[in-house]
C-alpha cells in the first residue's frame, strides 16, 4: 500500500500540535471576550421603554434627588421603581396634554402598570441589598453611572461577580459621606484611601475576608 | 486517533453550549415587581385586602399619625422631642421632597413651579406661621390643592421632621439679627450671610 501522507506530513502534524495551544487559547479568550462584552450583560446599551423615560432631565435638568421617587432604596433591599401616582404629581399638571406621557395617564386612570423594561437585572441567586450598601456609604453613583446624563436609562456594568468582588475586596476606594450620597460626579475631597478608610471604620464594614465570602450574596 | 478526535469535537461542542440555561439565573420565584401571567393584572405583588393591617403599623396612636387631638383639632405640638438630629432630618427630606416645589426656602419659587405647575403659597406668611404642627403634617399626608399627597412617599416620623424644619425655615426669614447667638454671629459673619 502507497504512503498516504508524505515525508513532510511529519512536520505539518508536528506544527499543528504546537498550534492548537494558540487556537484553543484564542477559543478561551473570545469566549470571555463575548462574556463580558455588551453583547452578553447589556451594559451600555439603553434599553426601549414604553415611556422614553429621561433621567438626564428629571435628574440632571431639574435636579429631583434620586430618593424622591426611588423612595424604598434606603430601607429596602430592593429600589422600587416608583408607582405611577409618583410620576403623576408633577405631571397631573406639566405636560398634562402630551401624547408621550398618555401611556402614563391611562395607567393612572385604569390602575394597570406601566410595563417598564427592567434595566438591572441580577442572577436570581444574589441576594442583592440596595439599603445596606447606600447605608454604609455606597453611593448611587457607584454602581449605576452618571444617571443624570442618560436620556433612557443603561447599565454602566457586567453586573458580574467580579465587578462585585471588585469593591466587596477594597471598599474603601468606593465610599462616599452620607451626604453625598445620590450626589452625581461626586469629587472626594482629599486621598479617597483614606476617607473610605475612615468611613469604613464610622459605619462599621467588615473585613473583607467577611464581604468576599460566598454566603454573604449567596445564601 | 479517530475516536480521540471525535471525543475531541464532542468536548467542544459541550463546552461552547455550557451557560445556555439560564435555570439558576430566572428561577420560578416572585422578586420585587416580577410579573405574573397568574393574575389577570399581570403583578406578582397583590393589593391588599381591605382592612388588612400590617404587624406593627395598628397606627392607633392619632395625634402621631393623623395629627388630630381627641377633639379632632390639629394638634400644635410636636409627638416627641425635636432635637437636632430631627430637623436635620428633616431638612434632608424637605430638600428631596418638598423643595422641588417649595424651593430650599420655602418660599414656593421651585424648579418644577417654574416650569409650569401651580405656585404654592410661600411658609412666610401669617397664616402658615401660625398654622398648628397638625396642620403642616396633615398637608403632608393628605395633600392640599394642587399639591398631591406624599402620604406613600414619606414616613410619618419624616413628615414630623419635615414639619420642625419648616419651622426652622419660617423662623430663619422672619427674625432679626439681634435674635442671633452671639457665638453663631461670626459664623454668619464669615459666610457673608445677610
Amino acid at each position: 500500500m502507497a504512503q498516504i501522507f508524505p515525508k513532510s506530513a511529519n512536520a505539518i502534524a508536528r506544527m499543528s500540535v504546537y498550534g492548537a495551544i494558540f487556537v484553543l487559547a484564542f477559543v478561551g479568550w473570545a469566549f470571555d471576550a463575548l462574556n463580558r462584552s455588551s453583547y452578553n450583560t447589556r451594559a451600555f446599551m439603553a434599553r426601549e421603554q414604553p415611556i422614553p423615560f429621561s433621567h438626564a432631565h428629571h435628574v440632571g435638568g431639574l435636579g429631583l434627588d434620586c430618593r424622591y421617587c426611588h423612595t424604598s432604596v434606603e430601607s429596602s433591599s430592593f429600589a422600587n421603581v416608583p408607582p405611577t401616582k409618583t410620576c403623576m404629581n408633577c405631571h397631573s399638571q406639566i405636560w398634562s396634554t402630551s401624547p408621550m406621557l398618555e401611556p402614563v395617564r391611562a395607567s393612572y386612570r385604569t390602575g394597570q402598570s406601566i410595563p417598564w423594561t427592567r434595566v438591572h437585572d441580577l442572577p436570581d441567586f444574589v441576594y442583592f441589598n440596595h439599603s445596606i450598601h447606600v447605608s454604609k456609604g455606597v453611593g448611587c453613583e457607584s454602581c449605576h453611572g452618571r444617571v443624570d446624563k442618560m436620556p433612557l436609562t443603561w447599565a454602566v456594568s457586567t453586573l458580574q461577580m467580579d465587578w462585585c468582588l471588585d469593591c466587596h475586596r477594597n471598599p474603601a476606594k468606593i465610599l462616599r459621606p452620607q451626604e453625598y450620597i445620590t450626589t452625581m460626579g461626586y469629587q472626594p475631597q482629599g486621598d479617597q484611601q483614606e476617607l473610605g478608610r475612615r468611613l469604613m471604620a464610622e459605619n462599621h464594614i467588615q473585613d473583607t475576608r467577611v464581604l468576599t465570602s460566598c454566603s454573604t450574596c449567596h445564601r | 486517533m479517530r475516536t480521540n478526535f471525535l471525543a475531541g469535537m464532542l468536548l467542544l461542542t459541550a463546552a461552547a453550549t455550557v451557560a445556555c440555561r439560564q435555570d439558576m439565573h430566572d428561577q420560578p420565584k416572585y422578586i420585587p415587581l416580577r410579573g405574573t401571567e397568574f393574575f389577570a393584572d399581570g403583578r406578582s405583588a397583590r393589593p391588599l385586602i381591605e382592612g388588612t393591617v400590617a404587624r406593627g403599623h395598628l397606627d392607633d396612636d392619632a395625634s402621631y399619625y393623623t395629627a388630630r387631638g381627641s377633639d379632632g383639632k390639629f394638634v400644635a405640638e410636636f409627638p416627641f422631642p425635636v432635637t437636632k438630629p430631627v430637623i436635620e432630618r428633616g431638612q434632608e427630606r424637605f430638600n428631596i421632597y418638598c423643595a422641588p416645589c417649595h424651593d430650599s426656602l420655602g418660599s414656593g419659587n421651585g424648579r418644577i413651579v417654574r416650569r409650569g405647575f401651580r405656585h404654592p403659597p410661600t411658609y412666610h406668611i401669617d397664616r402658615l406661621r401660625q398654622a398648628p404642627a397638625g396642620y403642616l403634617y396633615d398637608v403632608i399626608s393628605k395633600g392640599f390643592g394642587a399639591m398631591p399627597d406624599y402620604a406613600a412617599q414619606i414616613e410619618p416620623r419624616d413628615r414630623w421632621a419635615i414639619v420642625s424644619y419648616i419651622r426652622a425655615l419660617q423662623l430663619s426669614q422672619n427674625t432679626s439679627i439681634m435674635d442671633v447667638p452671639a457665638d453663631a454671629m461670626s459664623v454668619l459673619d464669615q459666610e457673608g450671610g445677610q
